[in-house]
């Protein structure tokens, strides 16, 4: 049933209401798609039995002339969105015989909606890497290693991974995924597929495991912009759980996709030019402004003058938070225990075998940030800088409406290339994280083929909660680049 | 205690602060929506977000920030229209989130004061700052030998912390404070005061000084929960830092329980290393703002406070401060005293409730809701004192009788015939008769033995069962025997 | 800003993750790596600037004070990984 996995979205949502095959059968499709799969280590939890009883459940919907919008989509769900009965583990030991008794605000909108799961996504552990080698439960590999005729695997980015390369090799419709600094874009980028991150307070954090309060935002991933903005607005909606979920409607995002982009101003930030970026990449860029502008866009140079701190800022913001959230494991209430007979002992001992290494070593920087006598040079500076971070934005959007830069510093790379340098690995969310930093809508494109022939992204940057524009911009960048990719082919 | 401690070398002032941690009168939690009855079943009233599950988050409740700015208005101080909730990082097991969320620095309300009033007469209290935090859970560690047991009930309940400034200085100051504050917010229904069930706990700051020296190293005694001990505590950490410093010894600025079996203050073990708690605004929150408006609504709603309350019966009514205070301590039983005085001597009803009702009360270990006489049937009997149905001397009978079976006055008055014998016609002919049967005794009295009239006053009295209204027989006896 | 081996072992023991005594240096220099990364902070200049208290702007949102949660214990307790009766268990903290 290889037709099957091949359909978009839309064009799978389409052919279910039709009737032209059932929601039962597209998720026996990808359930056989994913064992066909599991050599690549999308997920950590595959949910069969559930999955074929959502899709009956569905088929009686659409019988019965009551379809839901997302009737019968089969997507996978990143592991930090708590999913009632099923095991969630954030890709940790920590949590690995986690099963919530509570489903995530935003998981709970899905199956609302009609969607079905297949399975828990594997990803980075707690969200923490940027090329899914920290989980416990194994690195994954991007499907473009056997596409592209890579000898050595690649990694698919991070921290989900797992959701990026099941999209990408047609294990899954669509996958929910999270975004704290480049976590859905980048992955996306460097498996040739979509990943949107919404506005930060768009999507409910509320049964997410927390990484960064004030950065993690829900958004999905998926093979076209069309589908990404069918999820988005059954993902997104304002959740009086989350205190900091913005009360803000949520329009129809496919209507944004009007192709029409005549008038519409593309900042091209000059701070995004790097030194060391390979040609390619900036020849893609230039690509991206050619594109736009041919479909009636202006290009507007604009500056966005602290971009270059916005990692170092990011990487002192987003442990400290960390720490603090990270705090609540500690093998009392749930998840795993190293037994001892002193309280101290088992709280020490607990969490050096229940977190990684990356997870510690984010878990004493942030806690070393925020101590006394350093709270001031470093969390509060970080904070500082990330305010005028902001207002370079806002700044510039005074000016335009959207801005085009590109999503990863490189292709995807050989999984052992970044052992033992975090700093490296740090890097690659350079573009990604200052939008973040900003809690701005951004989205990841397809943009085309690297000399090696792997995916490289493109990333439109809007306005606080005018994901209108950006899916609109990125949905004509995809117009145009979409022959490139669908040139690569899939498996 | 007057406050001074006279050591071996000399004499040394004791400076106290205190930090009331005062539980919110709220039905649910501070930021989740379980419950907050004391008492219940362990770990009945947790919601997710108090146990702390992963992806759980807060959300403030509304009511809890009116109960702190009422409370701050009480305490005549700044309330802050933008504030921010902070996390307290920490590990212990009756904090789930491995943080607490408090208010650091930009706290709720800021500096305010109340009077206190003690032997010496009248003090202000200076209060730095009132902040909202999360309460934390329970640990037990008497229930298993290996073991200690954690029930969260209490973890994320609201409390508000209210830190004075180290303006006591004696143990009997800290009693009044604690009164007092405990006064007001029971008045405004902030908080219920009840330090047995915890809802108004106290962390003891003691320090010693030579007078006009500067502040000495200061010890937190924690938890204390009933005034007596709080007094009990601070006598003896005084005395105990004067030894050390005395001897030559310093004072480690530390963290101390006070064992109330023993009466002494011990050093906390698990407490030994410095806290770094590493505050910082709590990112699933926003800052907390709200309008002058919205604090004006509430002054408005504000009911008359103690101190005013008590400056208006004195100047008014014209209690004795003594009095008045009494009756103000407790709005209950200044609702009652207002309801019982209402058109009646203001002063009168005053002395009987202070004197025959708490006395009452007091003897019978109860509160004055649970008494069987209300202020309507109190009110009945001072209406009968008034107007001469009875006298004093019955009245107290009678109330006795009201308060053991909650019978009206002028049920027991008919009941008994207890009314006071006024008619004038009667009480002669007692008094006649008292004069006939003690001739030798009128004799002496004629000629100047002044006493005796009480000892005829008596008689008339006994002979009518002590209903004969006295100021008349007084008259009358007066009359008869200048004859 | 640089981390030696004690202040290493400090934030540790404030993390609560236990680390080697051996580790410690090589914790340490990897820390350092990263700090010295994040130094560069210091050449903005921030005179002036409030620290972002929030990027929606939007006012804190307050819930009415009702009962609407708890009173599940069995699903609280379920998880935990040491249960005794209705409470949960850890190794016993002396005071």
């Amino acid at each position: 049933m290889s037709d099957i996995v091949d359909l978009n979205l839309a064009e799978l949502k389409k052919a279910i209401i039709d009737k032209d095959l059932s929601a039962k059968e597209a998720t026996e499709a990808y359930l056989q798609a994913m064992e066909r799969g599991a050599h690549l280590n999308c997920f950590i939890s595959t949910t069969a039995d559930k999955a074929i009883q959502m899709a009956k459940a569905s088929d009686q919907r659409i019988e019965s002339g009551n379809a839901l919008p997302l009737d019968g989509i089969p997507i996978g769900v990143k592991d930090l969105f708590c999913t009632s009965g099923v095991l969630t583990t954030a890709g940790s030991k920590m949590l690995s015989n986690f099963v919530p008794e509570y489903e995530s605000t935003v998981t709970e909108q899905l199956w609302r909606d009609g969607a079905v799961m297949l399975g828990k996504c594997n990803m980075d552990e707690f969200a923490m890497g940027s090329a899914n080698t920290t989980s416990h439960f194994g690195s994954v590999e991007n499907p473009w290693t056997a596409r592209a005729e890579f000898e050595r695997q690649l990694v698919p980015g991070g921290s989900s991974g797992g959701s990026a390369a099941a999209v990408s090799a047609g294990l899954a419709l669509a996958a929910t995924g999270s975004d704290t600094g480049g976590s859905i874009r980048q992955p996306a980028s460097f498996c040739g597929i979509v990943g949107l991150k919404p506005s930060y307070g768009r999507c409910s954090r509320w049964g997410m495991v927390a990484f960064a309060s004030s950065l993690d935002q829900a958004g999905p991933l998926t093979r076209t912009v069309q589908d990404a903005a069918i999820l988005l607005t059954s993902m997104a909606g304002h959740d009086p759980k989350d205190s900091t979920s913005a009360n803000v409607s949520v329009p129809n995002f496919e209507l944004a996709l009007t192709g029409d982009v005549k008038g519409m101003r593309v900042g091209v930030p000059k701070e995004y030019k790097l030194e060391g970026t390979p040609s390619e990449i900036e020849g893609l860029w230039e690509k991206g402004i050619e594109i736009l502008k041919a479909a009636g866009a202006s290009i507007v140079d604009v500056t966005l003058p602290h971009t270059k701190y916005a990692l170092p800022t990011y990487y002192i913001i987003a442990p400290a938070e960390a720490s603090s959230n990270l705090a609540r494991y500690d093998g009392i209430r749930y998840g795993m225990r190293t037994e001892q007979e002193d309280l101290q002992d088992m709280y020490q001992k607990t969490r050096r075998d229940g977190f990684g290494e990356e997870v510690k070593r984010r878990i004493l920087i942030g806690t070393y940030v925020l101590s006394a006598g350093y709270y001031d040079a470093y969390y509060l500076k970080a904070q500082r800088v990330r305010a005028l971070i902001k207002q370079d934005f806002d700044e510039a959007f005074e000016n335009v409406d959207v801005l085009l830069t590109p999503t990863a510093p490189s292709e995807a790379f050989a999984i052992d290339e970044n052992d033992n340098d975090p700093i490296k690995m740090y890097l690659n969310d350079v573009f990604t994280v200052p939008a973040s930093l900003a809690g701005l809508p951004a989205i990841s494109i397809p943009g085309g083929l690297s000399n090696s022939g792997l995916p490289l992204g493109l990333q439109i940057i809007g306005k606080m909660f005018d994901e209108e524009s950006v899916i609109k911009a990125g949905g004509v960048l995809e117009m145009a680049t979409g022959s490139d990719m669908q040139a690569a082919g899939k498996e | 205690m007057t406050g001074f401690i006279e050591g071996r070398t000399g004499t040394w002032e004791v400076v106290i602060g205190l930090e009331v941690h005062a539980q919110v009168s709220s039905e649910s939690k501070l930021f989740s929506g379980a419950a907050t009855t004391f008492g219940a079943e362990p770990n009945t009233q947790v919601s997710l977000v108090d146990a702390a599950m992963p992806g759980m988050l807060p959300v403030i409740n509304q009511y809890c920030v009116k109960q702190a700015i009422k409370t701050g208005l009480g305490i005549n101080a700044k309330v802050n229209l933008k504030s921010v909730f902070d996390r307290k990082n920490y590990f212990y097991p009756d904090l789930p989130q491995g943080y607490q969320i408090s208010q650091y620095k930009q706290p709720i309300i800021g500096e305010g004061k109340l009077t206190i009033t003690t032997e010496e007469g009248e003090k202000e209290i200076g209060i730095e700052r009132l902040h909202l935090e999360q309460d934390a859970g329970k640990s037990m560690h008497d229930q298993h030998p290996s073991k200690s047991y954690i029930d969260l009930n209490r973890s994320g309940v609201a409390l508000m912390e209210i830190v004075s400034k180290p303006d006591m200085r004696s143990a009997e100051e800290v009693g009044a404070y604690i009164r007092k504050l405990r006064s007001i917010v029971r008045y405004l229904g902030t908080c219920d005061g009840n330090m047995q069930e915890g809802s108004l706990r106290c962390d003891v700051n003691v320090s010693v000084r030579r007078i006009g020296a500067e502040l000495g190293t200061r010890c937190e005694i924690k938890n204390v929960n009933s005034i007596r001990f709080v007094q009990q505590a601070i006598d003896y950490e005084a005395r105990r830092q004067v030894d050390l410093l005395e001897n030559g010894d310093p004072i480690d600025q530390e963290t101390r329980l006070f064992d109330a079996s023993i009466g002494e203050t011990r050093s906390m073990r698990s407490k030994e290393e410095a806290h770094d708690y590493r505050y910082f605004p709590d990112p699933d929150l926003l800052p907390l703002e709200f309008t002058q408006d919205y604090v004006n609504e509430i002054e408005a709603e504000l009911p008359e406070l103690p101190d005013i309350k008590r400056a208006r019966f004195i100047s008014e009514f014209e209690l004795s401060a003594e009095d008045a205070g009494t009756l103000v301590e407790e709005k209950t039983t200044a609702e009652f005293y207002e309801i019982l005085s209402n058109g009646r001597d203001k002063k009168l009803s005053a002395n009987w409730m202070i004197t025959e009702l708490f006395g009452a009360l007091n003897k019978s270990g109860l509160e004055l809701n649970e008494s069987k006489v209300d202020a309507d049937a109190f009110g009945d009997l001072i209406d009968l004192i008034s107007d001469g149905t009875i006298s004093g001397r019955i009245a107290k009978d009678v109330f006795g009788e009201m308060f053991d079976t909650g019978k009206s006055a002028s049920s027991i008055v008919e009941q008994k015939g207890l009314r006071q014998i006024s008619d004038s016609g009667v009480l002669t002919v007692l008094i006649e008769a008292v004069l006939s049967e003690n001739q030798d005794k009128v004799a002496e009295f004629k000629e100047g033995k002044d006493k005796l009239f009480g000892f005829f006053v008596g008689q008339v009295m006994k002979r009518s069962q002590g209903q004969a209204n006295p100021k008349l027989v007084n008259e009358l006896l007066k009359e008869k025997l200048s004859g | 800003m640089s981390l030696d081996k004690t202040m290493v072992q400090r934030v540790s023991q404030l993390a609560r993750i236990e680390i080697a005594a051996a580790q410690l240096d090589n914790t340490a220099k990897e820390l350092n790596n990263i700090l010295d990364w994040i130094e560069q902070l210091n050449e903005v200049d921030t005179e002036g600037v409030e620290p972002l208290a929030s990027v929606t702007g939007h006012a804190l949102p307050q819930r009415e004070d009702t009962v609407a949660d708890g009173g599940y214990p069995e699903k609280v307790l379920k998880n935990a990984p040491d249960r005794q009766l209705e409470f949960f268990a850890v190794p016993k903290v002396v005071e």
